[in-house]
């Protein structure tokens, strides 16, 4: 764990000086069931990739591939709205 | 007039004091006010108004539907980079209350000329201290004014303290309610060239919202990891703004031939007594202990100009040459242990060397008048204390059936 | 330190009369004061309003206790107000009445200082074809104690007045102020 900043060295008054900085903030670990894509039955439509609540599914040139596991929560969101069945939800170890 | 030497081109005009704080904020010109009227303050936002309307100033006028909007538009505003401003009283102040935190938290510097009322109930329009004095503990500077002059000045020294890159807080710059909002006295008013020099154009010290090259995210939650480290920043600020603000209103003095301090201590040198208040009050004790004094009686005042941060140190070496002291607060704390002046005081008196006899009156509450009389009574008080070294109540109340 | 009380009804110009006493005593390089006491705000109301001038700044801030001069704008307030109260050996009193000073003497029972009537709203009525007896009141109040000259005041109303109300009505002011100051009975 990295040692938090003291009041001499934030920025004053709450102030987040960047956009984006809920990036650091790897919420993944929060999973108890991490979403598995079968590629074979996927059909590329990204219902998975609109409804993703944490813009978690990662998507290149049009095709779905995969999830960004550093920031998934594995709500299940994916899974249920595939209209293929292509998402499966496993147990994380 | 011009019987003290103003700086050339000042005009003295016959003016209340709510016009008087009006002409500062026209002179100002701020980026943004956003407003909403309240008796004894409607003047104030009403004489802006016009301005606006008369194109004199380049103010984005924000006319809200309740104080609470009011003090939000202003965050809003100051958030986003722009000098702003607002004016209020009592229940105004009230309704503001929880963004009134949430502005000195973000560490905003609005402006807010505060004309003193009392705080319902029952509903009462005329003065006391029991709005501001609520919001004591909220983060904001607080400046009181005993005058209509006093206003004036105090609300453009008040622009350059709150935006001072080592303090960045709110400021609220109280006046009287009626007793000097509403009366005419002739107020020299500075010429608007110097008054614009001197606050100087506003560079916001901080990122601000409307920078979309730069984003920034202002009010985030703020929890148990890093809430405490901010509120410590706070706390620092004031700290700080107690060797700031001295340095703010030397220039100020300066650049306009005045004498403005933390505190005003009026024939303190060789008191025996002392009597310590706010605002209003202190002129016409001023003139009671010229009365006195010509009986031979070695009575003083110290008159605490800026509230917050309370100027503890100069506090204490001004009344640790007195034998007794008498706070008169304007408000009431139900502390059962009197006014929140006279708690502040007595409570910076303890690490005082030599402890003298200190008590407390509350005064004036709901506009009672105060008179001469009033206050040559508590220097027999004082005098008294002071030569048999027995003090009968702590408490006292002045002018109540 | 000159200090006046005034009493009037909301609506009959004693705040204005008040603040406009020491914005003429101001333009005379005078120290100024003016404030009402502020009760029930509405129109018929018995209010008073207070004007102090000085030469040494003014720092005292409550209201006058002991007034060199009172001047009532309605007369029927004598019923119901102490309007000499605080009123010194040499206090003047200004009434707007027709009766004279005498009259309202006995019926104060006012033996010291200075009682002076004029019939201001009458004054006002003929110059302005309105009731209102404040400006005239001005004028009757410079004759019995000349803090600020007659030509200060009509210098302060040409100043304030023309723009606003146009050279007819500011001339009819003037008329009224130089009337009252011509008509005023002192006893």
């Amino acid at each position: 764990m990295t040692e938090k900043k003291g009041w001499k060295d934030i920025p004053i008054g709450g102030l987040i000086a960047e956009a984006g900085t809920a990036k650091e903030y790897k919420t993944g670990d929060w999973r108890t069931f991490r979403p598995v894509v079968d590629h074979s039955k996927c059909i590329n439509c990204l219902q998975c990739w609109m409804y993703c609540p944490d813009s978690s599914v990662l998507v290149e040139d049009g095709k779905m591939k995969g999830f960004d596991y550093d920031h998934c929560k594995g709500c299940g969101i994916c899974a249920s709205i595939c209209p293929v069945k292509c998402i499966k939800m496993e147990k994380e170890e | 007039m011009a019987k003290t030497a103003s700086i050339p081109g000042t005009k003295t005009l016959p003016l209340m004091g709510d016009q008087a704080v009006a002409e500062a904020m026209r002179q100002i010109d701020p980026d943004v006010v956003a407003a909403y009227p309240i008796t004894p303050q409607t003047e104030i936002v009403m004489t802006f108004a016009q301005f606006a309307a008369d194109g004199k100033v380049d103010t984005e006028m924000i006319p809200v539907e309740s104080e609470h909007s009011a003090m939000s538009a202003c965050v809003g505003s100051a958030a986003a980079g722009a000098r702003t401003m607002t004016a209020t009283s009592a229940n105004g102040l009230a309704l503001m209350w929880e963004i009134v935190y949430i502005a000195a938290s973000t560490r905003l510097p609005i402006v807010m000329p505060v004309v003193n009322r009392a705080l319902s109930g029952p509903i009462n329009i005329h003065c006391d201290h029991s709005d501001t004095m609520g919001a004591r503990n909220s983060g904001w500077l607080q400046v009181y004014s005993e005058n209509a002059q006093e206003a004036y000045e105090n609300t453009i020294l008040g622009m350059r303290i709150a935006e001072h890159k080592d303090i960045l807080l709110p400021i609220m710059v109280c006046q009287d309610g009626f007793i000097t909002s509403h009366a005419v006295e002739g107020v020299e008013i500075f010429p608007d060239e110097a008054v614009k020099k001197f606050v100087g154009e506003y560079k916001p010290v901080m990122p601000t919202l409307l920078n979309v090259d730069k984003p920034v995210t202002y009010g985030p939650l703020d929890l148990q990891d890093f809430y405490f480290e901010h509120k410590r920043q706070q706390s620092e600020a004031i700290k700080n703004s107690l060797a700031i603000i001295p340095e703010v209103i030397d220039e100020f003095n300066k650049t306009f031939n005045r004498k403005h301090d933390l505190v005003e201590e009026y024939k303190l040198d060789d008191a025996d007594v002392a009597i310590l208040v706010l605002s209003s009050t202190a002129g016409t004790t001023k003139v009671v202990v010229d009365e006195l004094r010509e009986k031979g009686l070695k009575v003083g005042l110290l008159k605490p100009c800026f509230f917050r941060p309370f100027p503890k140190d100069r506090i204490v070496s001004a009344l640790s040459k007195v034998k007794a002291i008498a706070v008169l607060d304007r408000a009431e704390a139900f502390s059962g242990c009197g006014g929140p002046l006279y708690e502040e005081v007595k409570s910076v008196m303890y690490d005082a060397k030599v402890r003298p006899h200190l008590i407390n009156y509350i005064f004036g509450l709901g506009g009672r008048d105060i008179f001469k009389e009033d206050i040559a009574n508590v220097y027999k008080d004082l005098l008294d204390i002071a030569k048999t070294g027995k003090v009968k109540d702590q408490l006292n109340f002045i002018g109540v059936r | 330190m000159f200090e006046v009380r005034w009493h009037g009804r909301g609506g009959q110009g004693a705040k204005t009369a008040s603040q406009f006493l020491a914005e003429a005593a101001l333009e005379a390089d005078k120290y100024i004061q003016a404030f009402p006491e502020y009760g029930p705000e509405r129109a018929g109301a018995p209010i008073r309003t207070y004007t102090r001038i000085d030469d040494a700044p003014i720092n005292v801030h409550s209201p006058v206790t002991n007034p060199e001069a009172v001047v009532v704008i309605d007369h029927t307030l004598l019923a119901s107000i102490d309007v000499t109260e605080g009123l010194g050996e040499d206090g003047i009193l200004v009434v707007n009445t027709a009766d004279d000073p005498k009259i309202i003497r006995e019926r104060l029972n006012f033996k010291k200082g200075t009682v002076a009537t004029v019939d201001a709203t009458k004054i006002s009525l003929d110059t302005l074809g309105i009731p209102m007896p404040n400006m005239p009141m001005l004028g009757a109040l410079a004759k019995v104690k000349p803090i600020v000259p007659m030509d200060s005041l009509i210098e302060r109303i040409k100043h304030k007045f023309l723009k606003k109300i146009g050279e007819e009505k500011t001339n009819a002011n003037i008329e009224g102020i130089k009337r009252a100051y011509e008509e005023i009975v002192v006893g």
